[in-house]
C-alpha cells in the first residue's frame, strides 16, 4: 500500500506491507537510528514521537501513521548533540545501542515535565532499558542536561 | 508472525463494523502493543483511529473513557485524577515505560481481558461499564466474562456514584507484570467491593469478603486488625489463586491479605 | 599525566548519540539474503528426514541447507584461543538436535517474509529422543547428549568423556584439607544454587557476509572475537583462513555472549553456497533461548575456622550444567575455585572438586565473571554464615583472612600477588555504607527493616600464559597516528583507553590519533576482548608499540639534525642524547631540535625516509587480580518478602585506573548486572526442556527505578606488570552483589537464601519456615 509519512519534517512516499511496523519502515527509509532491541514492547530502543510524543515504533503499524508526523534522532541532531555531550561527558552511552531511543525520551521529557525530581524522571524514562551503565552515568547527564539546559 | 492482508481506516463506528462484519478474519485494531507477538492472521486490519474515540469526558453522572485513548492520557488526565481517589490513573502509571503507555489504548487492553491488567481490576471494583457498538452497555463483570465476539468496544463508562477507592499490586520487579494485584472500594451507603487480579486466571470481585467488609465497618467497635485478618481468611477461601512463573498460589494467598488489608486502611482513612 | 586516569571522552561517543549508522545491521547492503534458521521444537531428537523441495519453490529464496550440506568436520564455537580448551563438538548443521532451538535448517530468502514462509514448508520427521533436562543427573545418565565417535578435545588433562555426559571432571589439593578440618571449631556448610543468566547486551547476535573482488568471503559481525571467528569459521567452512577476513563495527554490547561465535556460520555458508551476500539478525527470543548464558552451577562449600575466626581450611564442590555443547566449559568451571578460594589465601588447605556435564538445555558460555561470579557467591555466602555463626563481624573475619600482597597463591595457579588495596577497599566501604552504625538491621517500622551486608571479590586480568596481544602504531605523512589493535571495543570503551595509552606515551595530543577498526586482515592478532584482558594485556602491546615508535621517531629525528653523524642504517643513535617531547626531537646537550611534522614528512616523501611503524606485543606468566569491595543495604518488608536496594557502594582495585569514566560506568554497569542476577533474573524451563523466560516482558533485567542508587569509589594500586600500574576492571565488578544481598537479607529477616535470584517469594517463604520452627 501507499502512504504518506512527515519524518523528520519531511513527506516522505512510502510503498509498504498493510503489516509493515513504523519501525521497519523508518530504518528503510534511512533512519538507521531506530533499534530494535526485544519485539514485547520492553525496551524502548525504537522510541520515536509520532505527532511529538514518544511512541515504540516497533508496536505502531506504518499505516496508523499515514499523513502524520514522525520524529526520529535524525530529525533533532541539535538537541541530540546538546544532551548526547552530557551522556558523553559521563561515559554513559557505553555501547550506545540504547542510546537514540532513550535520548529521543529524554528529550521528549524536558519539553513534557518541568523541573522533574529524580523519582519522576526516572518513572518517565522507565522504559528504556540499558544493560551497560547501571543507568547511574545516565541519569547524573539527564540531571546536568536539566539543569544546565532548562 | 502475524499477517494484514489489508489495512482499512474508517472514519466512523458504522464504517468500521460494517468492514468488521464484512468477512471473516477482519479485525479491529487497538494499540498494537502486542500484535507482533501473536501469529494472527487478519484479512482487513481496522483501526479505529479516525472514528473519535480518544477523549475522557466526565458529566453529572459518568466519566467516559473512549476505545482509543492512550494508557498515558488515562495516567495523566485530570478528570482521572479527580474522582475514586484517582485510582484509575495510578493503576496504569506503573506499566512498562511512557512510550509504550503512549501506545497501548484502553479499547485493546479492555478487549483483551488480560489476567495480569492493571487497568481491569479498580474498573471492576466500580460500577463500570463497557460499551459496544452493536450490543451497547454491559456491565464490566459480565463482559469479562463474555466470549469475544466480533463487536467494537466505543468507551468505558464509570459511574461517578462517590466510591472511595484504592488500588493496590505488587510486582517482582517494577517493569514487570503484577504477581497480584487487588482493589477495593466503599460506596457512600458503606458498602465494599473488594477485586482481585494477576492472580493467574482473570480478575473477579470478591463478594463474600466485600459483605463482610460491609457489615463488620458499618458497626465501629470491630477491631481492625482482627477484621483484616477474617477478611483475608474470607478472601482465600473465595477466590481462587493459581501458580504461575512469576509466584505459587501459595504466595499469592499470603500477599493478597497484606494488599487487602493496605486496601482497606487506606479507603477508611479518606 | 596527561591522560591516564582522566575522565577522557569516548572518541566515538558524540556519534554514537547522533544515532550515526554504526553498528552490524546499519551497514548491511540493502540486498543481502536473510538467513533465518529453523530450529528444534523437541529437546533431544534425531533428524529421520527432511524435505527442503517445498520451501525451496517459495519465491525469492535462494537456498535452504540442512545437515546433508555442511562439512562433516567437528569443531567448537568457543572463541578461544588455539589450541582451545572446549571439545569439538558441533557441526554448523547436525543430523542430532540437542535442545529446543538448535538448528535444524537454514533458509536463505530475498526478504524475510519469504524466508519465514519457506521455513514452514520445511518438512522434517523426528525420531524424538528422550531428553537429558536435569544436571544433577547427568553424569552416566543412560542418554548421552554427544553419542559419536569423532569427539574431540585438545586436553586429555580435563578428563572429558562424552559418553558419559562429561564435559571436564577433576580435583585439585592442597595441604591436608581432612586434617585442618578435622582440627577446625567451627564448620560452616553451604549448598548454592546460580541461574544460567543471560548477559541480555542490548544489540542481539547479528552478522552479514558477502564476497569481495578476490573471491574472499567477508564477514561483518557483531563479535568480540574477530580472530577467533576467522580460524573457527575456516575449520568449520573448510577453507583457507586467508580466504577470510572478519570486520568488526561498533558493537551493542558483549557482556561475554559474543565470545562465542553465534552468527557467524550461518550467513558465511549461505554466501559460500549463492555467492550472494547474506545477513543473519537473531530476534530477542534467539538471544534468549539459541545463543549462551552463564553457567548454571551447584556449589557446595565447607570452611572450617578457630574460634578466633582462623579460616583453616576450605572445600569447595562444583557441578556445572554446561548445556548442549561444550562452549567454555572446561574453563568456567575452574575459576568457580581459583577465583574464590584464594581470597582466604591464609587458609592452610583447600579442596577444590569440579564436574560439568552436559543436558539439552541451551548451552552456556561466555558472561562477565566467567564461573568467578558462581564460585564467590557461594564461598563469599558461607564466610558470611561462618563469621555469623561466630558472632564476629563479616569485616572482621575477612580482615583476618583474606589474601595479602607479596603473598604467593596456592589456588590461583602459584601467582603472586603483586598489588592490592583491598584493605583500604573494604575500609572505604565500610565508611561509605555507614556500617558501624548499620550492622547488623534496624526497624525502621513494625512491618520494615534495614539491614546491611558485604561482600569481596577478585578477577584476573588476562589469561597467564595463553592470552597475547599486538598493537601497532604508525606515525603518518602529515604527524599524526594511526593506533592500531585487535582488541574490541564492545562499548566498553577500549579503543579510546589504548589511544590514552599511547598518546601518554607519546607525549601526543588524543586527537593526533586516529585508531582503526577490527579488521582481520589489517589489524595485528588479538585474541579480542574478553577474561578482563584488554586493559591489561592489550594495554600493555600498545604501551610496547609506543615506546618502539618514540624510539624510531628519535633515531629518525637525530638523523635529520645530524645527517652526516648517522651515514647509514647501521649507525646507531643514542637515544639517551635526544629526547622527544610529543612535538619534537630534541638534543639533550644542545637544544637543537626538529618538530614531529617536520620528521614526519621526511619519512614519508624522500629518497632517504622511513617508515615509522611502532610494534609491540605483550603476553604475560600472570594474571593480576584486580579486588573489590561491595556493600550493600536494603529495606525490606516483612509482611512480603519483597525488599529495595537503597544504597549498593562498590570500592574497587584495579591498580591505576587508565579512564576514570570509562571504569565508573564498567562498575556501575557490572554491579547493576550482579543486582539482577541477585534479585531478578530467574531463567525457567517447562517440563519438557522449553526456556519460558524468552524474552524482556519473562526475564526481568534491572531498570532504572528498580536500581536507583550505586556509588562506587577506587582505591589504587600499582600493578608493576600492567600499563602504567593498570589492572582490569570488565568483570570483577559483577561479583559483589548476590553474597552482600543475600547477607543483607540474612540480618534482615533470618533467611539465608542460598539459590538466586533471591525472590520475595523465596525470602517470604523463609520468614514463615523459620516462624513455624520457632514455634515448635
Amino acid at each position: 500500500m501507499l502512504i504518506h509519512i512527515y519524518i523528520n519534517g519531511q513527506k516522505t512516499k512510502i510503498h509498504c506491507q498493510p503489516d509493515a511496523m513504523l519501525l521497519d519502515v523508518l530504518r528503510d527509509a534511512g533512519c538507521k537510528s531506530v533499534k530494535c532491541g526485544c519485539d514485547t514492547t520492553n525496551c524502548g530502543l525504537c522510541t520515536v514521537w509520532l505527532d511529538g510524543k514518544p511512541v515504540l515504533s516497533c508496536s505502531v503499524p506504518a499505516a496508523r501513521v499515514n499523513e502524520r508526523h514522525v520524529t526520529t534522532l535524525e530529525g533533532v541532531q541539535d538537541e541530540a548533540e546538546k544532551f548526547g555531550s552530557y551522556l558523553v561527558a559521563e561515559g554513559a552511552e557505553q555501547c550506545g545501542f540504547c542510546s537514540p531511543g532513550l535520548i529521543m525520551n529524554v528529550i521528549a521529557m524536558k519539553k513534557e515535565l518541568d523541573h522533574p525530581t529524580d523519582d519522576e524522571i526516572r518513572h518517565y524514562l522507565e522504559g528504556n532499558l540499558c544493560r551497560c551503565t547501571g543507568y547511574m552515568g545516565q541519569m547524573r547527564a539527564i540531571r546536568n542536561y536539566m539543569e544546565v539546559e532548562a | 508472525m502475524f499477517t494484514i492482508r489489508e489495512y482499512a481506516m474508517p472514519e466512523s463506528l458504522e464504517e468500521a463494523y460494517t468492514i468488521l462484519k464484512s468477512r471473516k478474519g477482519n479485525q479491529i485494531l487497538g494499540g498494537c502493543a502486542w500484535l507482533r507477538l501473536g501469529k494472527k492472521r487478519i484479512n482487513i486490519a481496522v483501526d479505529l483511529s479516525k472514528c473519535g474515540l480518544d477523549y475522557i469526558r466526565e458529566d453529572e453522572e459518568r466519566i467516559e473513557i473512549g476505545a482509543m485513548t492512550s494508557y498515558r492520557s488515562v495516567e495523566t488526565s485530570d478528570i482521572l485524577h479527580g474522582y475514586f481517589n484517582g485510582v484509575i490513573a495510578d493503576s496504569v502509571s506503573s506499566i512498562i515505560g511512557t512510550q509504550f503507555r503512549n501506545t497501548v489504548t484502553v479499547g485493546g487492553s479492555v478487549y483483551g481481558r488480560f489476567g495480569f491488567s492493571d487497568f481491569l481490576t479498580p474498573l471492576l471494583a466500580l460500577d463500570t461499564t463497557v460499551v459496544l457498538y452493536k450490543k451497547g452497555s454491559v456491565p464490566l463483570e459480565d463482559f469479562m466474562n463474555m466470549p469475544y465476539e466480533k463487536d467494537i468496544i466505543e468507551k468505558v463508562v464509570i459511574a461517578k456514584d462517590g466510591r472511595k477507592a484504592s488500588y493496590q499490586m505488587f510486582r517482582n520487579s517494577r517493569a514487570d507484570f503484577p504477581v497480584l494485584n487487588l482493589a477495593v472500594s466503599k460506596a457512600a451507603d458503606g458498602s465494599f467491593r473488594v477485586t482481585v487480579g494477576a492472580r493467574g486466571p482473570k480478575a473477579v470481585r470478591a463478594e463474600k469478603t466485600a459483605a463482610y467488609l460491609t457489615e463488620q465497618l458499618a458497626s465501629e467497635n470491630g477491631n481492625m486488625d482482627d477484621m483484616i485478618k477474617e477478611a483475608g481468611r474470607l478472601l482465600v477461601n473465595e477466590v481462587k489463586f493459581t501458580d504461575n512463573m512469576r509466584a505459587s498460589a501459595e504466595y499469592r494467598k499470603i500477599l493478597s491479605g497484606v494488599l487487602l488489608g493496605k486496601a482497606v486502611r487506606e479507603v477508611e482513612a479518606c | 599525566m596527561r591522560y591516564v586516569s582522566q575522565p577522557v571522552k569516548k572518541l566515538d561517543g558524540m556519534p554514537i548519540v547522533k544515532g550515526k549508522p554504526l553498528y552490524t545491521n546499519d551497514l548491511a547492503p540493502n540486498d543481502c539474503l536473510i538467513v533465518l534458521a529453523l530450529r528444534s521444537p523437541y529437546a533431544y531428537a534425531r533428524i529421520k528426514s527432511i524435505d527442503t523441495s517445498k520451501a525451496m519453490l517459495v519465491k525469492g529464496v535462494a537456498c535452504v541447507l540442512t545437515y546433508k550440506d555442511v562439512p562433516h568436520v567437528r569443531f567448537t564455537n568457543a572463541g578461544q584461543t588455539y589450541p582451545e580448551c572446549s571439545a569439538y563438538d558441533r557441526l554448523i548443521l547436525d543430523e542430532y538436535v540437542r535442545y529446543i532451538g538448535d538448528e535444524v535448517a537454514l533458509v536463505a530468502a530475498s526478504n524475510e517474509k519469504a524466508a519465514l514462509q519457506a521455513l514452514k514448508m520445511i518438512k522434517v520427521e523426528y525420531e524424538v529422543l528422550e531428553p537429558l533436562l536435569d544436571y544433577k543427573k547427568a553424569a552416566d545418565n543412560p542418554v548421552i547428549v554427544h553419542n559419536y565417535d569423532d569427539y574431540f578435545t585438545h586436553y586429555p588433562s580435563f578428563n572429558s568423556d562424552n559418553k558419559r555426559n562429561i564435559v571436564v571432571d577433576g580435583v585439585e589439593e592442597h595441604g591436608d584439607v581432612d586434617k585442618e578440618m578435622a582440627e577446625s571449631d567451627v564448620i560452616a556448610e553451604g549448598e548454592y544454587e546460580i541461574q544460567a543468566q543471560e548477559q541480555c547486551m542490548m544489540e542481539t547476535f547479528r552478522t552479514y557476509t558477502y564476497l569481495d573482488h578476490m573471491n574472499r568471503l567477508v564477514v561483518v559481525s557483531s563479535t568480540q572475537v574477530p580472530f577467533h571467528v576467522r580460524r573457527s569459521l575456516a575449520r568449520a567452512l573448510q577453507i583457507p583462513q586467508s580466504r577470510i577476513r572478519v570486520v568488526k563495527p561498533r558493537i551493542g554490547g558483549g557482556f561475554g555472549a559474543k565470545q562465542t561465535i553465534v552468527s557467524e556460520y550461518y550467513p558465511a555458508i549461505v554466501t559460500l553456497k549463492t555467492g550472494k551476500a547474506a545477513k543473519m539478525l537473531y530476534t530477542r527470543k534467539e538471544a534468549f533461548t539459541c545463543s549462551n548464558s552463564r553457567h548454571q552451577m551447584t556449589i557446595k562449600v565447607r570452611v572450617g575456622a578457630d574460634k578466633e575466626g582462623h579460616i583453616k581450611a576450605i572445600e569447595l564442590d562444583t557441578l556445572s550444567n554446561q548445556g548442549a555443547y561444550g562452549e567454555h566449559g572446561t574453563t568456567t568451571i575452574g575459576l568457580s575455585g581459583h577465583k574464590s578460594i584464594p581470597l582466604y589465601n591464609q587458609a592452610n588447605a583447600h579442596r577444590f572438586k569440579y564436574r560439568g556435564v552436559y543436558t539439552n538445555t541451551m548451552p552456556a558460555a561466555a558472561f562477565r565473571g566467567y564461573g568467578a561470579t558462581q564460585g564467590q557467591f557461594a564461598l563469599e555466602s558461607t564466610v558470611n554464615k561462618l563469621a555469623n555463626m561466630l558472632n564476629m563481624d563479616p569485616i572482621e573475619i575477612r580482615e583476618k583472612n583474606m589474601l595479602q600482597m607479596g603473598e604467593i597463591m596456592p589456588a590461583y595457579y602459584n601467582e603472586p600477588l603483586n598489588s592490592s588495596a583491598l584493605d583500604r577497599c573494604i575500609q572505604r566501604g565500610r565508611e561509605m555504607i555507614g556500617w558501624d552504625e548499620k550492622y547488623p538491621c534496624r526497624e525502621i517500622s513494625p512491618t520494615k527493616v534495614r539491614a546491611v551486608g558485604m561482600a569481596i571479590s577478585m578477577q584476573g586480568s588476562g589469561i597467564s600464559n595463553v592470552d597475547t596481544a599486538g598493537a601497532e602504531i604508525k606515525l603518518n605523512d602529515d604527524g599524526y597516528y594511526t593506533l592500531k589493535i585487535g582488541a574490541t571495543d564492545m562499548g566498553t570503551g577500549c579503543d579510546t583507553s589504548m589511544t590514552q595509552i599511547a598518546a601518554e606515551t607519546l607525549l601526543a595530543d588524543m586527537d593526533q590519533f586516529i585508531v582503526a577498526g577490527v579488521d582481520t586482515d589489517i589489524s595485528p592478532f588479538d585474541p579480542g576482548s574478553y577474561a578482563s584482558s584488554t586493559t591489561y594485556v592489550t594495554g600493555m602491546a600498545v604501551y610496547n608499540a609506543a615506546c618502539d615508535l618514540k624510539n624510531k621517531i628519535i633515531t629518525a629525528g637525530a638523523k635529520m639534525l645530524y645527517p652526516d653523524r648517522y651515514l647509514d642504517d647501521s649507525d646507531k643513535v643514542n637515544t639517551k642524547k635526544f629526547y622527544f617531547d610529543g612535538t619534537r626531537v630534541m638534543e639533550v646537550a644542545t637544544g637543537r631540535f626538529i618538530s614531529i611534522h617536520d620528521i614526519a614528512v621526511h619519512c614519508a616523501g624522500s629518497s632517504d625516509g622511513n617508515y615509522l611503524n611502532g610494534s609491540g606485543f605483550y603476553s604475560s606468566p600472570v594474571s593480576p587480580p584486580p579486588l573489590m569491595a561491595g556493600f550493600v543495604e536494603i529495606e525490606l518488608d516483612k509482611e512480603t518478602g519483597q525488599f529495595d536496594i537503597i544504597d549498593y557502594v562498590g570500592v574497587v582495585d584495579c591498580g591505576t585506573i587508565i579512564n576514570s569514566n570509562i571504569t565508573r560506568g564498567q562498575t556501575e554497569g557490572g554491579i547493576c548486572q550482579g543486582i539482577g542476577l541477585a534479585m531478578y533474573e530467574d531463567v525457567q524451563y517447562d517440563k519438557k526442556g522449553r526456556m519460558m523466560t524468552d524474552s524482556f516482558m519473562q526475564y526481568k533485567i534491572p531498570n532504572r527505578v528498580d536500581v536507583k542508587k550505586i556509588r562506587v569509589e577506587f582505591e589504587s594500586s600499582y600493578e608493576p606488570t600492567g600499563p602504567y600500574g593498570a589492572k582490569s576492571i570488565g568483570e570483577i565488578v559483577v561479583n559483589t552483589p548476590a553474597p552482600a544481598i543475600a547477607d543483607a537479607v540474612y540480618n534482615a529477616c533470618g533467611v539465608r537464601c542460598t539459590s538466586l535470584p533471591i525472590t520475595p517469594e523465596k525470602v517470604m517463604m523463609g520468614m514463615l519456615k523459620n516462624k513455624m520452627e520457632q514455634e515448635k
